[in-house]
C-alpha cells in the first residue's frame, strides 16, 4: 500500500518534470529561432582588414584542401609588372617563372599582359580557386604594395564548423561571424570603388556587393 | 572696370583654389590608399571578383530529418523490438553517417556551446539545425531514455563497439569520475557564452578519426580513449561528455525506457554481468533496524553537507579568476604583450605582431583584458557553486536507499545498448531462439546465490 503510493508520487513528478521539460526545451527552440527572423544564420569570414596573411590557413582548415581561398580585387591592382605578390623578392628583378622566383606555391596565379602604356607594360593578375590553397603568401606580398590580394572563406567549400578552426589559430581575430545572406568581406578601399562601379550598372559589382556585409 | 575685373580673377581663383583642393581631396581619398593606382586601359575593362554562392554539402532539413529518424528507430529497438542486433545495426549506421560521413559535425554535444551561446549573446544567430540538433534528443530522453547515446550518437557508437572486454568500474570511482562530466558542461558553457572558446569541439577525442586529421595532442587523447574505451565502456560518455550529463538527469524522469521485465525475470544475474557500463543494478536486501539508522543518520549528514560544499566551492571558483580567463585569446594576448612592454618577453609572437599592426593601442587592451578577469572572479564563482552543487547532489543521492525487488536498469546510467537483452535467458525464450531459460545458463544452473562468472563480452552462449 505504502509503496504504491510512494510510487504514484514518483510517478506524478516524473510527469510534472517531463512536462516542464518538454515546455522549456519548446521555450528554448522558440526563443532561439525567434531571432533567426532578423537574420541569417551565421558563418564564418574573414576580415581582409584585419588578416595578417599568416598562413595558418591553409593549414589549420579541417577539410583537407583549406576553405580559404585567395580573391584578386582587380580594382585595387596596379597592374604592376613587379608584381610583389607574384614574384618573390629576389625574382622581381629578373622576373622569370622559374619555380624559386615566385611566391604561390601551387601555380594558382595566373599572369596575362594587358597592355604597354607610357613604356610601361601592365599585367593581369587571376587567381586560379581550382588550385590556390589560401596559403596567403601572395596576400603578404601584395601587402607591400597595394594589397589587393586578400583571403576569403568560400562558402561552397565551408562546411561551417561549431567552432572554426582557423579562428581559433587566428593570431589578428581577423575571423568574424557574418549572415548568410551577406556572407563575403571586401576591404575597406575597395568598398567605395565597389559601390560606384555598381552604381554605373556594373551588374558584377552589384553581385559582389549584394553578396558582400560592410560595417559602415 | 578693371577694379571689377580684378575682383573676378580673384574669385575664379579662390573657387579654383577650394575646388582643387575638394577635388584633390576626393582624388586623395581614392587613390593615397592605393601605392600604385589603377590603370585605365584602352580596351581593357577593369574586372570584377567573384565569390561563390553559399552551399551546404547536405540540406539542412534532411540533416534534421535523418536524425529525427535515427532516433525513433533508436526508440523503437530498445523499447518495442527489444532487438540488440538491430541497436548494434543502427549504431554502425549512424557512426558510418554522423561520423565519417558528416565527420561529426553539427552534433548535439557540441551543438550545447552554440546553444549557450546564443541565450547569452543577442547578435549570434544560431542556425535552426543547431537547435534541433540540440533539442531533439533532449525530447526523446525525457519520452524514451537515453536511446540517443545508445545508437544515434557517433560519439557514443564508437565507444559502443569498441567495448569487448569491459572490466567493472568500482562504483566509488565510477560515482566520483561520474561527476567530472558536469563540470564540464559548466566550463563550457561558461566559455561559449563568454566566446572564450568552444572546448567541446575542440578536445572531442572521436573528431581525428572522424576527420582523419588533428594535431598530435588530440590524437594521442583519443587514441587514448579508444584505448581505455575496450576495457572500460563507454569513457567518454560516462566521465566527460556534457550532454550526456544534461541526458543523464532528463533520462531519470522518463516516461519509457529500458527495463528488465519484473514478472518475468528468473534473476540470473546475467544482465548485471554483461552491462559494461556498471548500470544494471541487483535487488537490494533487507537491512537490519541498526543498519538503516545509520543511512539515515548519513542523509542528513549529506543534507547539512551540501550548503557547505557549495560555499566552498564558490569560493574556491573565485580564486580560480585568473587562469579562467586565460582560455580567451585576448587575454593571452594582453600578457604577452604586457611582457613585451617590460622587456621581458624573448621574442614576439604572431599574434601580438598583429595586435602591434592593428592600431589599437595597449592601454584599450590592458582594460578588457583586466574586465574580463572580473568577470571570470563571478563566472569562477558560479562554476566553482556549480561543481558543489553536482558534488551535494550527489551527496545526497548515495545517501538515499531505493528498494529493488528485481534486476533495474539505473535510469541515469543505462544507455539503452541492448546488450542485457542478447543474454537476457527470458529475452531468448521470447524471441524462440531456445525452449526453456536454462539452456542458456552455464552449466544449465539456475542462479539464486553467488555470481555467475561469465566473461563479458565473450561468448555468446
Amino acid at each position: 500500500m505504502n509503496s504504491e503510493k510512494q510510487t504514484d508520487r514518483r510517478g506524478f513528478l516524473a510527469d510534472g518534470a517531463r512536462v516542464a521539460g518538454v515546455v522549456s526545451a519548446g521555450v528554448l527552440g522558440g526563443f532561439l529561432a525567434g531571432r533567426r527572423g532578423q537574420a541569417g544564420e551565421n558563418l564564418w569570414q574573414i576580415d581582409p582588414d584585419k588578416c595578417v596573411g599568416c598562413g595558418n590557413c591553409a593549414t589549420h582548415c579541417v577539410l583537407d584542401e583549406s576553405a580559404v581561398k585567395c580573391v584578386q580585387c582587380f580594382d585595387m591592382c596596379g597592374f604592376c609588372n613587379r608584381c610583389t605578390g607574384y614574384y618573390t623578392l629576389d625574382g622581381l628583378d629578373s622576373r622569370d617563372t622559374a619555380a624559386e622566383d615566385l611566391l604561390c606555391p601551387t601555380e594558382a596565379i595566373i599572369r596575362t599582359f594587358v597592355e604597354g602604356k607610357a613604356g610601361q607594360n601592365f599585367y593581369e593578375y587571376t587567381i586560379d580557386t581550382d588550385a590556390c590553397i589560401g596559403c596567403a603568401m601572395c596576400v603578404k606580398g601584395c601587402a607591400l604594395m597595394n594589397g589587393s590580394l586578400y583571403l576569403q572563406v568560400m562558402h561552397d567549400r565551408c562546411v561551417n564548423c561549431n567552432e572554426c578552426a582557423i579562428a581559433v589559430a587566428c593570431p589578428s581575430d581577423a575571423f568574424v561571424n557574418v549572415s548568410s545572406d551577406k556572407p563575403y568581406r571586401l576591404k575597406r578601399v575597395a568598398l567605395g570603388v565597389m559601390r560606384q562601379k555598381a552604381g554605373k550598372a556594373d551588374k558584377a559589382a552589384q553581385q559582389l556587393i549584394d553578396q558582400v556585409q560592410a560595417d559602415d | 572696370m578693371t577694379k571689377k575685373f580684378r575682383l573676378r580673377v580673384a574669385a575664379l581663383l579662390v573657387v579654383a583654389l577650394v575646388g582643387g583642393i575638394l577635388m584633390g581631396g576626393v582624388m586623395a581619398d581614392e587613390s593615397s590608399e592605393l601605392m600604385f593606382p589603377v590603370p585605365e586601359f584602352s580596351d581593357h575593362p577593369i574586372p570584377t571578383a567573384s565569390v561563390p554562392e553559399v552551399q551546404g554539402e547536405v540540406t539542412p532539413v534532411l540533416d534534421v530529418a535523418i536524425l529525427f529518424v535515427a532516433l525513433c528507430l533508436a526508440s523503437y529497438f530498445t523499447l518495442v523490438s527489444r532487438s540488440r542486433r538491430n541497436v548494434l545495426l543502427l549504431t554502425i549506421a549512424s557512426l558510418l553517417w554522423f561520423g565519417f560521413w558528416r565527420q561529426g559535425c553539427v552534433c548535439p554535444v557540441g551543438a550545447t556551446q552554440n546553444v549557450a551561446l546564443a541565450i547569452f549573446d543577442p547578435t549570434y544567430v544560431v542556425p535552426l539545425t543547431v537547435v534541433a540538433f540540440f533539442i531533439l534528443p533532449l525530447v526523446f530522453t525525457l519520452f524514451f531514455g537515453r536511446t540517443f547515446c545508445a545508437s544515434v550518437c557517433p560519439l557514443g557508437a564508437m565507444q559502443e563497439l569498441l567495448a569487448v572486454r569491459s572490466i567493472r568500474v568500482p562504483r566509488w570511482l565510477d560515482h566520483s569520475l561520474g561527476l567530472v562530466a558536469y563540470i564540464y558542461l559548466g566550463a563550457a558553457v561558461i566559455f561559449a557564452a563568454t566566446k572564450t572558446g568552444f572546448i567541446i569541439c575542440r578536445y572531442d577525442p572521436f573528431i581525428p578519426f572522424f576527420r582523419l586529421g588533428a594535431n598530435t595532442d588530440m590524437l594521442l587523447f583519443g587514441s587514448c580513449i579508444l584505448l581505455i574505451s575496450v576495457f572500460v565502456g563507454r569513457p567518454y560518455c560516462r566521465y566527460l561528455c556534457p550532454y550526456g550529463a544534461i541526458l543523464r538527469v532528463l533520462s531519470c524522469f522518463s516516461k519509457w525506457r529500458l527495463s528488465i521485465p519484473p514478472d518475468t525475470c528468473i534473476n540470473c544475474q546475467l544482465c548485471e554481468d554483461v552491462c559494461p557500463y556498471g548500470a544494471i543494478h541487483p535487488p537490494t536486501v533487507t537491512q537490519s533496524p541498526e543498519r538503516r539508522r545509520k543511512g539515515k543518520r548519513r542523509l542528513v549528514t549529506a543534507l547539512m553537507l551540501a550548503p557547505v560544499v557549495v560555499l566552498v566551492f564558490w569560493w574556491l571558483g573565485t580564486a580560480l579568476a585568473v587562469p579562467l580567463s586565460q582560455w580567451h585569446p585576448e587575454s593571452r594576448l594582453a600578457e604577452q604583450v604586457r611582457l613585451e612592454e617590460l622587456g621581458v618577453a624573448e621574442s614576439t609572437t604572431e599574434a601580438s605582431d598583429a595586435f602591434r599592426g592593428s592600431g589599437r593601442s595597449v592601454e584599450e587592451l590592458y582594460q578588457s583584458a583586466l574586465s574580463r578577469r572580473d568577470d571570470f572572479v563571478t563566472l569562477g564563482g558560479l562554476l566553482g557553486a556549480w561543481t558543489g552543487l553536482v558534488i551535494g547532489f550527489k551527496l545526497i543521492y548515495l545517501s538515499v536507499r531505493r528498494r529493488r525487488d528485481d534486476y533495474q536498469a539505473d535510469r541515469a546510467g543505462c544507455v539503452s545498448c541492448g546488450r542485457c537483452y542478447w543474454y537476457c535467458p527470458v529475452e531468448k525464450v521470447r524471441l524462440g531462439l531456445i525452449a526453456d531459460v536454462s539452456e542458456a545458463l552455464p552449466d544449465g544452473r539456475m542462479p539464486t546465490g553467488p555470481l555467475v562468472q561469465l566473461t563479458v563480452g565473450g561468448k555468446k552462449s
